[in-house]
């Protein structure tokens, strides 16, 4: 053979074909990558965060109401309107009113009224969600919005 | 004179049956020791067996056939499955219905998904039982650790297939087990909550998203669960199991003592060939593929002494364990039946909401911290599990329980010092609560770090390098943190199944729970 592959330390042959080894995986890497998307909705089918929950006559201060469908607890005070989540922010459990506050049934974790953590596994307290009103004076709770707890809507 | 073409035809299809089975059975009657490999080596199903086994490794106490056990429960699960798939309906309108017409209307329905539910439950015992015996045997070692690393596969995949089959019935045991399962996989959040990145990288939220195809659990979901069940698991099983097998016959059968006595062959089956001794004419069977690969099988230089012929002793334990196993479902199924709750609803948990029975000890570690207990934890005994066969290469004697006194006193010692310790934890637990009853502000990342599991697990891994120590062993170390970890397993899981009631709270019994 010619004098030209003689000090190469990879030959032609083997150099050729590592680089289309190399070109393969990488193609299969990247359609991998790029399906990976595949399964990550691009639409959530679920029903609007957003929800009406009524007038503000409907709640009296001091007074609240659950909103059961949306497992969420709408209360009035003084201050104004708040509504705070019913899912448990251990494991997404509904927790249930109780003398305390609210309480877990799936691992017992324990809130006060206001949500905040008193005990068991929980890390977090109840989250808040934004409460607002619509043009044709109806509440409206979205609960893809969380404020921070004791945000409460003044009306 | 010829015969004629008429003639020929009338006599071949005078001898059709016979040629049939002739083509289709290429050997005699298995009758003699010729025709009894024959069998074996001929037949695409059989041939992933010896044509000869030891006779130590038919000994009913050795294997207690649990590795059969668990394929033949599969096998089960296999065909009562399919037989579900004829009526069940995958939508959640009708999922629930589905079920219900299969358990109280269809012709032997309930029967089916009754052996299907108990199949199951076999499954994963005997895979569990199967896992024990080849690690207290010592049969991960050498040639067979990465045979090791497939079985820890298997295990996974078979505790992923009863979890995506739970959601199925789509009634309250299942929305809420599985609502709980889906956030253990977004648990990661309280770490990325607690460090306050979780809007950056939500790593948690994102594999929720991805199993449920959604922000909360519906017919993305069942869609999800029910294919992966059904399709993508099953191939994976038998992917895995595939080469699972076929590494146990090419490591030349199942792993055995090298110091067998006649005392350990009584009451085992023999033959005419069982009591030949080969001094000079061991098999010198090589590896010669297309003259490239040269090597020895594991056969070589060993003569056929304390072999029998698989056809029919192996054979007949494999199908005689078959049936057993079969049995027991079939009996159970007659009278125990697969639980059905009222169906999903989205509003109401279960009070107290149950996972099935091999999930709760997780479930109670999962009610000290969601990370740590259904993630962290979990994660760190498989990767544990797998890594055994490399972390403890020690050369010793395989396929004896416990290997000898010192492994059995090594393993008692463990049982009862993890036992102290988990009981111990959990009347702590009772009596006195943990960090958040003493201190209601206290930072997660605190909770997370240190609460009963992550004690628990400090506890037998510092014990173990006790023992690691003691016994200047790797193998007696590797006995005592799998024996810790049983005792845990067992300990938890009958506390969460006995002790554990509405509000996760401490009863002494079910019947003591109140009524609501
Ligand atoms: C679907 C689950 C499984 C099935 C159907 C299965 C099946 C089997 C069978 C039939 C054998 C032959 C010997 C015997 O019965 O003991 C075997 C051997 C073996 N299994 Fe499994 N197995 C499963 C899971 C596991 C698990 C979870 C482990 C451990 C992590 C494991 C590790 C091993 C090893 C290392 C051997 C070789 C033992 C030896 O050569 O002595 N397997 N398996
Ligand atoms: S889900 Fe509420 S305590 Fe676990």
């Amino acid at each position: 053979m010619s004098s030209i592959t003689t000090n190469e330390k990879v030959s032609r042959r083997d150099f050729l074909s590592i680089g289309a080894i190399v070109g393969a995986i990488s193609a299969f890497a990247l359609s991998i990558f790029g399906l990976m998307k595949f399964p990550m909705p691009g639409l959530f089918p679920d029903v609007s965060s957003i929800f009406k929950i009524g007038k503000v006559e409907d709640f009296p201060v001091d007074s609240s109401k659950i909103i059961s469908d949306r497992n969420v607890m709408v209360s009035r005070d003084a201050e104004g309107i708040y509504a705070i989540s019913l899912v448990c922010t251990h494991l997404g459990c509904i927790v249930a009113p109780s003398e305390s506050g609210y309480k877990c049934p799936c691992h017992g974790s324990v809130y006060d009224v206001l949500g905040n953590v008193l005990g068991g596994p929980a890390p977090k307290g109840l989250n808040w969600f934004e409460v607002s009103l619509s043009p044709t004076g109806k509440l409206l709770v979205d609960a893809s919005k969380t404020v921070k707890a004791g945000t409460k809507f003044a009306v | 004179m010829a015969k004629d073409a008429i003639e020929i035809f009338i006599e071949n299809l005078k001898k059709l049956p016979l040629l049939f089975k002739q083509s289709l059975i290429r050997h005699d009657k298995p009758t003699s020791d010729r025709a009894k490999s024959q069998t074996v080596f001929s037949n695409i199903f059989l041939h992933i067996h010896s044509t000869r086994v030891h006779r130590y490794t038919l000994k009913p106490t050795f294997t207690f056939g649990l590795g059969i056990m668990a394929a033949s429960s599969f096998m089960i699960l296999c065909i009562t499955g399919v037989i579900l798939m004829v009526y069940y309906k995958p939508s959640v309108a009708l999922a629930y219905d589905s079920i219900k017409d299969i358990q109280f209307i269809v012709p032997g329905g309930k029967f089916i998904r009754n052996l299907h539910r108990l199949a199951t439950n076999i499954m994963i015992i005997s895979v569990m039982l199967h896992m024990g015996r080849v690690f207290y045997t010592a049969a991960y070692k050498g040639e067979r650790a990465f045979n090791w690393v497939l079985g820890v596969g298997l295990y996974i995949v078979t505790i992923l297939l009863s979890f995506t089959g739970y959601l199925l019935p789509w009634d309250q045991l299942a929305y809420w087990a599985v609502t709980i399962g889906a956030n253990i996989a977004a648990s990661p959040r309280e770490i990325t909550d607690a460090l306050g990145i979780t809007s950056l990288f939500d790593i948690g939220g994102l594999t929720r998203t991805m199993i449920l195809g959604s922000e909360s659990i519906g017919q993305e979901a069942l869609t999800r669960f029910y294919f992966i069940h059904i399709m993508v698991l099953p191939i994976l099983l038998i992917l895995l199991l595939s080469p699972h097998l076929w590494r146990v016959r090419k490591d030349g059968g199942l792993a055995k003592p090298e110091n067998i006595t006649e005392e350990d062959l009584v009451n085992t089956p023999k033959d005419s060939y069982s009591d030949k001794v080969f001094i000079n004419a061991a098999p010198e069977k090589t590896y010669n593929l297309m003259c490239m690969v040269k090597g020895t099988s594991p056969a070589v230089g060993k003569g056929p002494e304390n072999t029998v012929s698989s056809w029919p002793y192996l054979f007949t334990a494999e199908v005689g364990i078959f049936i057993f196993t079969l049995a027991i479902c079939c009996l159970y199924a007659l009278f125990v039946d697969a639980p059905l709750k009222e169906m999903a609803n989205p509003m109401v948990p279960e009070n107290p909401a149950k996972a099935p029975w091999y999930f709760l000890g997780v479930q109670e570690l999962v009610s000290y911290s969601a990370f740590m207990g259904g993630v962290g934890i979990p994660t760190i005994v498989l990767i544990g599990l797998g890594l055994v066969p490399y972390l403890d290469r020690e050369k010793q004697q395989l396929g004896r329980w416990f290997d000898d006194e010192t492994g059995l006193l090594v393993a008692t010692k463990s049982a009862i010092f993890s036992a102290v310790t988990c009981i111990g934890t959990l009347i702590f637990l009772v009596a006195f609560g943990w960090l958040r009853n003493w201190f209601p502000h206290i930072p997660q990342l605190i909770i997370i770090v240190l609460n009963p599991g992550t004690v628990l697990l400090t506890a037998v891994i510092l014990w173990s390098i006790h023992i690691m120590k003691t016994f200047q062993s790797t193998r007696l170390a590797a006995i005592s943190l799998f024996t810790c970890f049983i005792v845990f397993f067992l300990i938890l899981t009958y506390f969460a199944v006995y002790h554990r009631g509405p509000n996760w709270a401490f009863y002494w019994w079910p019947s003591m729970w109140p009524i609501h």
